[in-house]
């Protein structure tokens, strides 16, 4: 599996990093270099070995449908790089 | 009394209860120590009026009542991935300048209701991700330890500043955190001792979460019996974290006795490395020998998925920081990037996320969403955890037949210079060879200081205990403490 210039772009775009298209050569480079470390993955038969899916093997714990915290709108939006009249603001979403 | 910054958790206790220190003087000591050692770049963010306000009150807590916890008015340092009140929480990173949380997290909660005294927030590799402290926005955590005549070392990753400033005397001990190695790798090359528990025994509420399934949090201290002493008060039961274990947590303290006859002590064959340094060899066949004097049965036991453990590792962690870090996009709390006019939404994440984060933070979330990614999923995610499960089984079937636990070398060489230059990403992450199983298997791990190389420089060695005996893992490691006889200080250069 190599990965070529047009499919790193794909990636930087889905995890939403901006990447400027001249850095893109090195950053798929770097990317064939940790996927050719973990194709050695590929050499194990594991087809009849089911995924982990918790490491410690515990049900979770279920509690009351209660309303438990609530009512610290300020504490919500105190680090907020932008907050107006009690509202996270962003750039326009919808045209 | 001598040096109050240089007591053990244990010694300063029973200073403290025999009226011949206060929590006051032992926190204006480590303080002033912390105020010497800029050079170091071990403390991220100071905490000097708070730490005296807490110390007061644990010295009133001390006399009003002799059943104070164990913990109350000692000196300690907290890693900046805990969530700390009103104090700054950046992870060490760009993207979360600024930001202030409102609460605690429960570990470090726990350790303020029994008295302890947080001193400042320590360096550590942004968002937990590196083996050399070097990923920080802060700048490099360093080592105290030097080769003679030689260049500044790493302190080891993630955990740099906490092993750095415990191994300094800044505190008397501090919390990590371990996803990968990242308590036991810094313990090692600092000559202290790191506790990653058992997955499950500390909570994570409130931890800047790097891979959920993986994180754990753990004490670094000078001496094992610390590790038991701190250890008990940051673990146990939290509805807030669904993966917190609801199982009683043991007096560790009492448990060490230091026998361990009959004890079967398992030696894996695949952790004997091509190319492993010599010094690292003979350290663990010590290692191996002062355990069978101590009456210990040395098994030779074999791991055979090991080899693949890392592979896993940096599929499986990636994925989950990719999710948990989708959470940094400047709407909610740290650094938003300044937009340019016509710039909407996604352009703002992805300036903010170009800009926050740093270098191998955004080289991860990339991995991490590439393998999630439709049409790879099920060759890279689903394949890592199935091979996840092969190397859990590996460990069970170890236990299974009678190994109590497992001793290898903690890492594959002693610390290394700072700033080398690392072309290939890759060879960064073998530091967490001998580690990272442990982490996939959610067992507890120690790493003990056991000798020192051709340099001075010191040497860990890594006990594996069963899941939830934390207890019998901290009594066969005090054994190892004890034989080995590690007492040696890094000369002050700073």
């Amino acid at each position: 599996m190599s990965i070529d210039i047009e499919t790193a772009a794909r990636v930087a775009k889905l995890a939403r990093i901006k990447v400027e298209d001249e850095d893109l050569p090195v950053l798929a480079g770097e990317f064939n270099a940790i996927l050719g470390f973990i194709e050695q993955l590929q050499q194990l038969d594991i087809d009849d070995v089911d995924p982990m899916t918790s490491v410690t093997p515990m049900r979770l714990k279920r509690r009351a449908d209660v309303v438990t915290d609530g009512n610290q709108q300020a504490k919500v939006l105190a680090n907020a790089p932008d907050a107006r009249e009690g509202f996270f603001a962003v750039p326009k979403v919808v045209e | 009394m001598g040096d109050l910054n240089k007591l053990t958790i244990a010694e300063a206790r029973d200073a403290l209860r025999k009226g011949e220190t206060t929590a006051v003087a032992l926190t204006e000591a480590c303080l002033k120590a912390i105020d010497s050692a800029d050079a170091l770049g071990a403390v991220a963010h100071k905490t000097p009026d708070l730490a005296l306000e807490r110390a007061r009150a644990a010295d009133e807590r001390l006399q009003a009542r002799e059943e104070a916890p164990a913990m109350c008015g000692i000196p300690v340092g907290i890693k900046d991935l805990f969530c700390t009140e009103g104090v700054p929480s950046q992870a060490a990173s760009k993207i979360l300048e600024g930001f202030r949380p409102d609460y605690e997290s429960t570990v470090s909660g726990k350790l303020k209701d029994a008295g302890a005294v947080m001193v400042g927030k320590l360096n550590m590799d942004e968002f937990a991700m590196g083996s050399s402290n070097e990923t920080s926005v802060y700048g490099n955590a360093i080592n105290p330890w030097k080769a003679e005549g030689g260049a500044a070392l790493t302190p080891g990753g993630s955990s740099g500043g906490s092993a750095s400033a415990v191994a300094a005397d800044l505190c008397l001990a501090a919390t990590g955190t371990d996803t990968g190695g990242s308590i036991r790798q810094p313990a090692a090359f600092t000559g202290i001792v790191g506790l990653k528990p058992t997955y499950g025994r500390c909570s994570r509420w409130g931890i800047v979460a790097f891979a959920s399934s993986l994180d754990q949090a753990g004490p670094m201290t000078r001496t094992v019996r610390d590790a038991a002493i701190m250890g008990a008060a940051m673990m146990g039961h939290d509805p807030k974290d669904s993966t917190s274990a609801d199982m009683a947590v043991p007096d560790f303290e009492a448990m060490l006795t230091g026998d361990i006859r009959g004890k079967v002590i398992g030696i894996p064959k695949e952790y004997r490395m091509d190319g492993m340094p010599v010094a690292i060899g003979k350290l663990w066949s010590d290692g191996a020998e002062m355990l069978k004097d101590a009456g210990a049965e040395i098994r030779d036991i074999s791991l055979p998925h090991t080899r693949y453990a890392l592979p896993a590792y940096y599929v499986i962690a990636p994925a989950e920081a990719s999710s948990n870090l989708a959470r940094y996009d400047g709407v909610r709390f740290g650094h938003r990037a300044a937009l340019a006019p016509g710039d909407g939404i996604t352009e703002m994440y992805e300036k903010t996320r170009a800009e926050g984060f740093g270098d191998e933070v955004k080289r991860r979330v990339m991995i991490g969403t590439y393998v999630l990614s439709a049409g790879f999923y099920d060759a890279y995610y689903n394949r890592a955890r199935k091979v996840r499960a092969l190397i859990k089984r590996d460990f069970d079937e170890a236990f299974a037949a009678g190994v109590d636990s497992i001793l290898t070398p903690t890492t594959p060489s002693a610390a290394f210079a700072l700033g080398r230059e690392v072309s290939d990403p890759v060879e960064m992450y073998l530091n967490d060879v001998f580690t990272v199983t442990v982490n996939l298997a959610g067992l507890p791990g120690i790493s003990v200081p056991v000798g020192r190389d051709g340099q001075g420089l010191p040497l860990g060695l890594q006990l594996i205990g069963r899941p939830w005996e934390e207890g019998a893992l901290l009594n066969t490691a005090y054994a190892l403490e004890g034989a080995a006889g590690f007492v040696a200080k890094p000369a002050k250069w700073w």
